[in-house]
């Protein structure tokens, strides 16, 4: 986060400019995971995304324009940012309709209605994706496998997540033998990097992300310390687990790589709105998300946690500023 | 009439007669609805009853009785006509569903083969596991005619013959579980006869 | 007062749900369909109307200082007679609301009209305060069951008219309070042009 930001009392009035910039490098650094998704989705990815943004930025400036009686203020990219987060946790067999109604409880409820970017408590795009979720759980569940441009769009062959395969088979067989089961067909490690797996758009491939993630750091749109410490405390937490006992537990390193953890670590936890402002309080709502994210992820009903993770430390964001204040411009920083 | 002072004797007598007042009422009315409410829990599960064996023409729930298996107490309504038994209705349970109890009537012909199943009681998500309910979709059909000998009681992904409904897994294996429990249950009376 | 005015008063202008947000815990609970909206709208409707009577009746024999005990034995025992009724003649209803009735003495819009109305006011207008914030209170738990059916389901009062399935999480417990809200801001906006 640059120093224009950590100063002010998150957004208020921070000049056109810095929030076009900072929005616009969020998109560039989306860039390599948005490529990585159309090379194994082919045109569902191309196709679910448009929609996405598009719908995204039209209910924005609709909102603003006939509701809020606002100067529309879509040109300042964070409409896109949504749109592009909300299609890249979605599957992509989703109908049209589904995206179109996500994008509009993202910006209408998630966003608007607590009067619009930098008044709203949680991540609109997740909002738009836990709705969707909780609604539509078949559709929101069903996986194509990625087969690239020949991923069909309707009636793609579909297939588990290694998370939701991992879900229905603890206690029951050992870890080692899912991994091998050549039924199950889990994939390694390696494919997991390179993004070959059932999953949502953008949460299939895990260095297009860390591109992204490099990207943001260099850039210095973020700082290091929500995701690092989000992915640390999640390696952590499943490293004890798993020392703990092998046999029914996943290792740290196919929990970083699977699910949403990487997209949500770098790119949805990490938006400014809605985590807090001193570093003190980063590490700790990224604490709260990898220990809530595995909670969920080993011992909840559901096979992935990072969403509810975020939206639940979201909910602490305003807490944790009061009592961890960032220090006020002229101050002394004590803690560098 | 003055409001009453808030001495000792005053709120003793108020709250002695309200109470007194109240709890007469209540009994009444308790005496007066409590054939209702008998006939009208009698009449619930009979219509479960009938829906689940076959036509019969003696009255099961005088005919109930009860046996404990693996330490769980099911509850048995044998149906006959005209003195031949024509199937039996066993009351089970299952506390694995995704939100409390489940309450299941299971219908078995005297083979042992499924006839039909009716739930009477759960808490699953609307939408999802209340799927197992008849009126909200036909999933439960799956079980009619089905001998539990042959049809192994577990969804699909469980190496069952039961097709889990869509992203319910968790209700369905619940509902297997408590059918597979009054089977159990069923066999071992049979087997003792 | 205008008799008239103490009737419509629950409906909007002092609406318990829309404007003095009391009982939400029915409210949020058991609207999942237009149908257990307006049962359990007019089970409150019931339980209001007659404590307030028995209350307004009996205010001067109860001493100040065991109101609120009193109050309370009278609510109590007329949930449980409306619980009793509704299992014997009304089984189907009482399934679907059956957790919720006797959470009718706890809700607060009850115990609110016996203390704040009922105990300052005669007989007459504490029946229709009652009656009118009992419809009231119906009106908006029917409004918010039929808007949750509607979306949730696709159908009203049990009818269907769209298929296929519907957005469930208005039928889900997140569904009520977003549903809620956004009926707040609707009701809140139309009789703020009223006024």
């Amino acid at each position: 986060m640059n120093n224009l930001l950590t100063v002010s009392p998150s957004p208020h009035e921070y000049g056109k400019e810095t929030t076009k910039k900072l929005m616009y490098g969020v998109v560039i650094a989306l860039a390599p995971a948005l490529l990585a998704t159309i090379w194994f989705f082919g045109w569902a990815a191309i196709l679910i995304t448009s929609v996405s943004v598009v719908s995204c930025v039209i209910f924005e400036s609709l909102i603003q324009k006939f509701i809020l009686r606002k100067k529309p203020s879509v040109s300042d990219g964070s409409a896109v940012v949504t749109g592009l987060l909300l299609a890249f946790c979605l599957p992509t067999n989703l109908p049209i309709g589904l995206i179109i109604l996500g994008a509009l409880v993202a910006i209408g409820v998630g966003k608007m209605t607590f009067g619009g970017l930098g008044n709203n408590p949680f991540n609109p795009a997740l909002v738009g994706r836990v709705f969707l979720f909780l609604s539509f759980p078949v559709q929101m569940t069903t996986w194509p496998v990625p087969k690239g441009f020949k991923t069909s769009f309707t009636d793609a062959i579909t297939g588990a997540t290694p998370l939701s395969i991992l879900n229905e088979n603890y206690d029951k067989i050992p870890v080692q033998n899912i991994m091998t089961d050549t039924e199950l067909a889990m994939p390694g490690y390696q494919q997991l990097f390179w993004g070959n797996m059932g999953g949502s758009l953008g949460e299939i491939a895990a260095f297009a992300l860390l591109i992204g993630l490099a990207y943001l750091l260099i850039r210095k749109i973020i700082t290091w310390h929500i995701p690092v410490s989000i992915l640390l405390t999640v390696i952590l937490f499943t490293g004890i687990l798993w020392l703990a006992n092998n046999e029914s537990n996943a290792d740290p390193l196919y929990h970083l790589m699977t699910g949403g953890l990487l997209l949500g670590a770098i790119f949805m936890a990490t938006d400014y709105v809605t985590s807090p402002m001193s570093k003190k309080g980063m590490i700790i709502y990224g604490v709260g998300i990898g220990i809530i994210t595995v909670l969920i992820r080993r011992f909840g009903a559901y096979p992935e946690g990072v969403q509810f993770a975020i939206l639940i430390m979201n909910a602490f964001t305003p807490l944790i500023n009061i009592y961890l204040k960032p220090s006020r411009f002229g101050e002394e920083v004590k803690n560098v | 009439m003055s409001k009453k002072e808030s001495n000792l004797k005053n709120m003793f007598i108020a709250l002695l007669v309200i109470t007194f007042i109240a709890s007469a009422s209540l009994g009444g009315i308790y005496e007066l609805t409590k054939e209702p409410i008998a006939a009208a829990k009698l009449e619930k599960k009979n219509s479960a009853i009938r829906q689940v064996i076959p036509e019969f023409d003696n009255s099961p729930t005088d005919d109930i009785y009860k046996k404990a298996v693996n330490g769980d107490t099911l509850y048995f309504y044998p149906g006959t006509k005209g003195g031949e038994p024509v199937g039996t209705a066993v009351e089970t349970f299952s506390n694995l569903g995704f939100s409390g109890e489940i309450k299941i009537m299971v219908g078995f012909l005297p083979d042992g083969t499924i006839n039909d199943v009716a739930v009477l009681e759960h808490a699953e998500t609307p939408g999802l596991g209340d799927k197992m309910e008849r009126k909200k979709s036909d999933w439960s059909l799956q079980f009619q005619g089905k001998n539990p000998e042959s049809f192994r009681l577990s969804v699909k992904k469980d190496g069952g013959d039961v097709d889990a409904i869509t992203a319910s897994t968790i209700s369905s294996r619940a509902f297997c579980d408590a059918v597979e429990r009054a089977y159990e249950a069923f066999r071992s009376i049979n087997q003792n006869k | 007062m205008n008799q008239l005015k103490n009737f419509t008063k629950g409906f909007i202008k002092e609406n318990p749900v829309f404007a003095l947000f009391l009982g939400l815990c029915p409210t949020l609970g058991v609207t999942t369909t237009a149908i257990n909206g307006m049962g359990m709208g007019l089970a409150t409707t019931f339980v209001l109307l007659m404590s307030n009577v028995v209350v307004s009746l009996i205010k001067n024999f109860i001493p100040d200082k065991v109101r609120i005990p009193s109050f309370i034995v009278i609510i109590a025992s007329f949930v449980t007679i409306v619980e009793l009724i509704m299992q014997a003649y009304l089984p189907a209803l009482f399934e679907a609301l059956g957790l919720f009735i006797p959470l009718i003495v706890v809700n607060c819009i009850v115990l609110g009209r016996a203390e704040a109305f009922a105990s300052k006011n005669t007989l007459l207008s504490s029946a229709i305060d009652g009656l009118g914030m009992g419809l009231g209170f119906t009106f908006a738990l029917t409004l918010l069951g039929s808007v949750r059916e509607i979306l949730g389901s696709g159908s009203i009062f049990g009818l269907k008219f769209i298929g296929g399935e519907g957005i469930l999480i208005f039928i889900l417990s997140p569904g009520a309070f977003i549903a809620l809200g956004y009926l707040i801001v609707i009701v809140n906006k139309l009789s703020k042009k009223g006024a």
